[in-house]
């Protein structure tokens, strides 16, 4: 892979995306144009107040409403695309995400726990919101599953996925008790485990897009020994490749990732799982490659579907199911037709 | 193949002093002292669990171990950068095994990485060396296949070329050859002694099969049960009484014409 192919994969991708926000601001109770959605956000973006042939209501609409949710959807898929792909690579099965850690299971512990201290209207300090604590959880779990896989010394993905599983069925437990404690509330938590970006706003914005920025650029860092990491342990640490550390390194910034999308959009499965696997099938499983087109194919995917349910479809689907029932039927597509081709499944 | 003159090389590569190693609380090498020299071709040998392949990992650096001291060119071995070590250290694991689907290709392109920035590209020398070790070790056809359909002697072979292509300057073999056949192994074993014979390229190979060994190794070293039995030149220590205390089995050494080498026969010890 060389400079110019990069080139001749990223720019098109990404025109590709500025054209699909762009669109997908245009789209939902009122209509605006392409070329208003610009000028509004470009007045927006650089502080001017709009320009008299904007209608004042569709400026804030675009501006306020419509932009940061479409931005939140590209940025969380984003986010879950390419922690998908690192934790695909690091515990070495194309089936991981952030759930076989118990990443994501300890996100909605997280958010559950505030959600059922509230309907008991118990008196939380400002600081305890659902937000904090799904982060808080997501962490807190890879904490824990890194301690109890710590009796290896080498850290490996068997380990780290037994760990993984044990913690996620103990969360779920828990997640379960705390439905059954909320009784007739039990929709509030429901409705955020099915994810939503509704309540994106600006400063979710900008939280998420440093957050994206210096996740991918770890991962794009790391990429060349994520691949070697793929030949074996002993294999990769002879050719310099400090494995350990490497784990350590890219499951954190993975769990950040993932725990900050999830706080913002619920939990949104399926785009960390179908995502990166589905690319490695087209492209190979080249991480140098794989990282960022999981960046610009999770955004997408993620966006077209926030789309779908904001603006096209006549009730509100929870992104979360909708993602499961666009993906879902693609991916066995594409799993018949591999058979036919007479590959071997996935 | 060309038995090499014992040269007066004398550059000491790795020296070993009172070297123990346990895992998980179980002794695997004790009291390991050993002195490894340019020049000669090593054999490591010894029984299942005699400690070979903990030794190699040592010698490689992918293992530290909890007492004695382990020198590589006159330097602590865990004094070495990791990458520095990488490019005069290749290792052929015995079971080299690919979890994604990479090509052949850029597999063995890995073996450049402890020599390539971390976002270059192969320059065209490089590009020139992944040919030519796909080209000597038979896999050039196969160079755009995905290595997780190779069979198991096909992927020990891009488990030998991605260690060509790391240019070193000592190669460690763990029984790379185990899984091939005589052809493919013979074959293996006569171009990395090509690479030794005329290149300097050292080796440093655990080995299973004894007559293979003799015919390809200079210097022996045996092993059993964590220590070393004995060790020199091969035609001095691969003897019965040697193959006997190490193994427990009966052996005949005889020197063969045909392979211009010593080989082993062997039977279970016959109890009255």
């Amino acid at each position: 892979m060389n400079a110019r192919t990069v080139t001749a994969l990223f720019l098109p991708l990404t025109a590709v995306l500025i054209l699909a926000v762009a669109l997908s601001a245009t789209l939902g109770f009122l209509n605006v144009s392409i070329p208003d959605v610009f000028i509004i956000l470009f007045a927006k973006l650089s502080g001017q107040t709009q320009p008299a042939g904007i209608d004042p209501v569709a400026a804030t609409v675009v501006a306020d409403v419509r932009m940061p949710r479409i931005l939140a959807s590209v940025l969380v898929g984003g986010l879950l695309g390419i922690s998908g792909a690192v934790f695909q690579a690091i515990l070495l099965n194309p089936l991981a995400d952030s759930y076989t850690l118990g990443i994501s299971t300890g996100a909605a512990f997280g958010a559950s726990l505030v959600i059922v201290l509230q309907i008991f209207g118990l008196a939380l300090p400002s600081g305890v919101t659902i937000p904090v604590f799904a982060f808080a959880g997501g962490v807190g779990t890879l904490a824990v599953v890194l301690f109890l896989a710590s009796g290896d010394r080498r850290l490996s993905s068997t380990s780290l996925i037994l760990a993984g599983v044990i913690v996620a069925a103990i969360l779920s437990a828990a997640i379960g008790f705390l439905k059954f404690l909320a009784d007739e509330q039990v929709g509030l938590i429901i409705f955020w485990l099915m994810g939503s970006l509704a309540g994106a706003s600006w400063s979710n914005i900008l939280l998420l897009t440093p957050t994206a920025l210096f996740g991918a650029l770890v991962a794009v860092f790391y990429s060349r020994d994520l691949n070697i990491m793929a030949t074996g342990d002993r294999a990769a640490t002879s050719l310099g490749v400090n494995t350990v550390r490497l784990r350590l390194i890219l499951l954190t910034v993975s769990t950040l990732m993932t725990a900050l999308a999830v706080s913002v959009s619920g939990i949104i499965g399926f785009v960390g799982l179908i995502v990166p696997h589905m690319l490695r099938h087209m492209v190979g499983p080249d991480n140098r490659l794989l990282i960022p087109l999981s960046f610009f194919t999770g955004g997408l995917l993620l966006l077209i579907a926030d789309t779908l349910t904001r603006a096209v479809l006549p009730v509100e689907v929870p992104i979360g199911v909708l993602t499961a029932l666009l993906g879902g039927p693609f991916f066995c597509i594409l799993f018949k037709k591999r058979q036919q081709d007479g590959k071997t499944a996935f | 193949m060309a038995r090499p003159l014992s040269e007066q090389h004398t550059d000491l590569l790795w020296s070993l002093a009172g070297v123990n190693f346990s895992y998980n609380g179980t002794p695997v090498l004790r009291d390991i002292s050993l002195e490894l020299r340019h020049g000669c071709c090593y054999g490591i040998l010894g029984p299942n669990g005699s400690g070979k392949t903990t030794l190699l990992d040592l010698l490689g650096g992918l293992q530290a171990p909890q007492s004695g001291t382990i020198e590589f060119q006159g330097r602590p071995l865990h004094a070495w950068p990791k990458k520095q070590l990488a490019r005069l250290l290749a290792l052929v694991p015995q079971d080299f095994m690919v979890r994604f689907g990479f090509s052949v290709r850029e597999v063995v392109e890995m073996g450049l990485h402890p020599h390539l920035h971390r976002f270059a590209a192969p320059n065209e020398a490089e590009q020139v060396l992944i040919d030519e070790a796909l080209e000597v070790t038979g896999i050039a056809a196969l160079a755009s296949r995905p290595v997780t359909r190779l069979s198991g002697g096909e992927k020990q072979r891009v488990a030998v070329a991605r260690a060509l292509a790391q240019k070193p300057t000592v190669l460690l073999l763990d029984e790379a050859t185990s899984n091939l056949d005589i052809h493919h192994s013979l074959e293996i074993l006569h171009l990395i002694r090509e690479r030794f014979d005329q290149q300097g390229m050292q080796v440093v190979a655990v080995m299973h099969d004894l007559n293979l060994a003799a015919f390809f190794c200079d210097q022996l070293i045996f092993l059993k049960e964590g220590q070393i039995v004995c060790q020199g030149p091969t035609n001095a220590v691969l003897t019965p009484e040697n193959i006997e205390t190490v193994y427990g089995v009966e052996a005949e050494v005889t020197a063969n014409t045909f392979t211009n080498s010593r080989q082993v026969s062997f039977r279970l010890p016959v109890h009255p």
